[in-house]
């Protein structure tokens, strides 16, 4: 019986004599955080994403509390985010414009044909290294869904064209799909402009008529025919500046191959 | 030459993590980067010294006399945990980037075994207060010459042209495997046992 008292005894008083150690060591080394910190960070989405250029939500909330950083830079939480953070440190709210992810490739298995079939690793990566791709294009789309794999909402499906379809409810502009496309056809584009040049072949005009239907063939009549001068050609490939673009739509009109899309707008 | 041989046997003969295959989970944890291994070696040379004095006191003065001895494991490791807490304290207040790079590691150098290892092996050898001390400086010292040396490879290891599929943890595995083979050139020197 005595045995049992003595272990819990000193047992019970080693633990005490421990607790006090550390509460006074508490006290010693307490650290100052700001609290709004932590309030920052149970506005944001907490997905730890990276798409604000932060190392995770809590490096964002940090820089905002703390550094002064704007409070839209985040994409999955959007406007509402962007307004609460703002709400939070007491700042004016800065203009959050949402951005979707664009596909710029219209080569579906219709429009560029494969070259030969690829049987292994469905995994854009695998099929990217053997023998240069199996699409006619080496620019263009090689359709294994690597895209729809990366990206953590769901916001991205292969149609039967063996193309991605981005869902602009879902999309965030977190950028994964981006890094994921080993060659490199998605951009971010700001949701508002909806006209793009849907091809990436730096390939000259002539090579890229014979590959694919839809490829842009640097022929220039959108860079001569736009009103605002907003689309330029540069290395056999027509680029919008999304800045300058009005949306005229001239260039959808005036391109003999179809390689300028308009989205639909969005709902 | 007895104390010698103790802290040459713990550092490098005995090895405790090539040699007795503890403490592993930071071995590999925190080995990716030189200058985290470093830092957290100085983590787990205060902890285990100032752990493994305390657990000595508290085992002839207190478990000893009271008849105790089938409670050391809890007593010990609420000592551990203690220090840990305290040695994480002090790291966030004044090296928060350290603090943020050891992670994980830190805290959980609470169920680091190599701690435990020591406070026991210290008891089961029949160690004096200074012979303990000793021993337990050495064992550090070989967790940090293991770490320090893993984690260089490591650096050179990740600019190396790696087969894919060997790329990260496998081919460090691999490394500490031969690590591992190359201590064990050290069994049975100067006759240490241990």
């Amino acid at each position: 019986m005595s045995l049992v008292f003595a272990a819990v005894l000193s047992f019970g008083l080693l633990g005490l004599l421990l607790g006090l150690g550390l509460a006074l060591a508490g006290r010693r080394f307490a650290v100052e955080t700001d609290p709004r910190e932590e309030r920052a960070l149970a506005a944001l989405p907490g997905v730890n994403c990276g798409a604000c250029g932060y190392p995770g939500c809590g490096g964002y909330a940090h820089a905002v509390a703390c550094k002064g950083e704007e409070t839209n830079r985040c994409p999955v939480g959007g406007a509402a985010v962007a307004a609460s953070l703002a709400a939070l440190m007491g700042r004016e709210a800065a203009p959050f414009e949402k951005r979707i992810a664009r596909l710029f490739c219209a080569g579906g298995k219709d429009k560029c044909p494969e070259r030969f079939t690829y049987k292994g690793i469905i995994s854009c990566n695998a099929a990217n290294l053997v023998g240069g791709g199996h699409k006619l294009c080496s620019w263009g789309c090689l359709g294994m869904g690597s895209c729809a794999d990366a990206c953590p909402f769901d916001a991205i499906a292969m149609n039967e064209q063996g193309l991605p379809v981005v869902d602009e409810a879902k999309c965030t502009a977190c950028g994964r799909c981006v890094l994921a496309c080993p060659r490199g056809l998605f951009q971010l584009v700001p949701q508002s402009k909806r006209v793009i040049v849907a091809c990436s072949s730096k390939d000259k005009g002539p090579e890229t008529r014979k590959i694919c239907k839809v490829g842009c063939i640097a022929c220039r009549l959108c860079e001569r025919n736009c009103p605002v001068k907003a689309i330029a050609v540069a290395d056999n490939l027509a680029r919008h500046d999304f800045k300058a673009c009005e949306q005229h739509k001239v260039c959808v009109q005036k391109c003999p191959q179809k390689t300028i899309v308009v989205f639909p707008p969005s709902s | 030459m007895r104390l010698f041989a103790i802290f040459f046997g713990a550092m490098i003969v005995n090895n405790i993590l090539l040699m007795r295959f503890l403490g592993l989970c930071s071995f590999f944890g925190i080995s990716n980067k030189l200058e985290n291994a470093v830092s957290m070696t100085w983590a787990v040379t205060f902890v285990m010294a100032m752990a493994s004095l305390v657990t000595w006191g508290l085992y002839h003065f207190l478990l000893l006399p009271l008849g105790l001895v089938f409670l050391r494991t809890a007593f010990f490791i609420l000592v551990i945990a203690a220090l840990v807490q305290l040695v994480e304290m002090y790291m966030k207040k004044n090296a928060p980037g350290l603090y943020r790079a050891l992670g994980i590691y830190l805290p959980l150098i609470t169920t680091n075994c190599a701690i435990l290892a020591v406070a026991f092996l210290n008891i089961d050898y029949g160690y004096s207060l200074l012979e303990s001390l000793v021993y337990t400086v050495g064992v550090s010292g070989g967790y940090g010459v293991a770490i320090v040396l893993f984690a260089s490879l490591r650096e050179r290891v990740d600019k190396a042209p790696v087969p894919e599929a060997f790329k990260g943890y496998p081919i460090a595995f691999i490394l500490a495997g031969l690590l591992s083979l190359a201590f064990m050139g050290f069994a049975g020197m100067f006759g240490i046992q241990l």
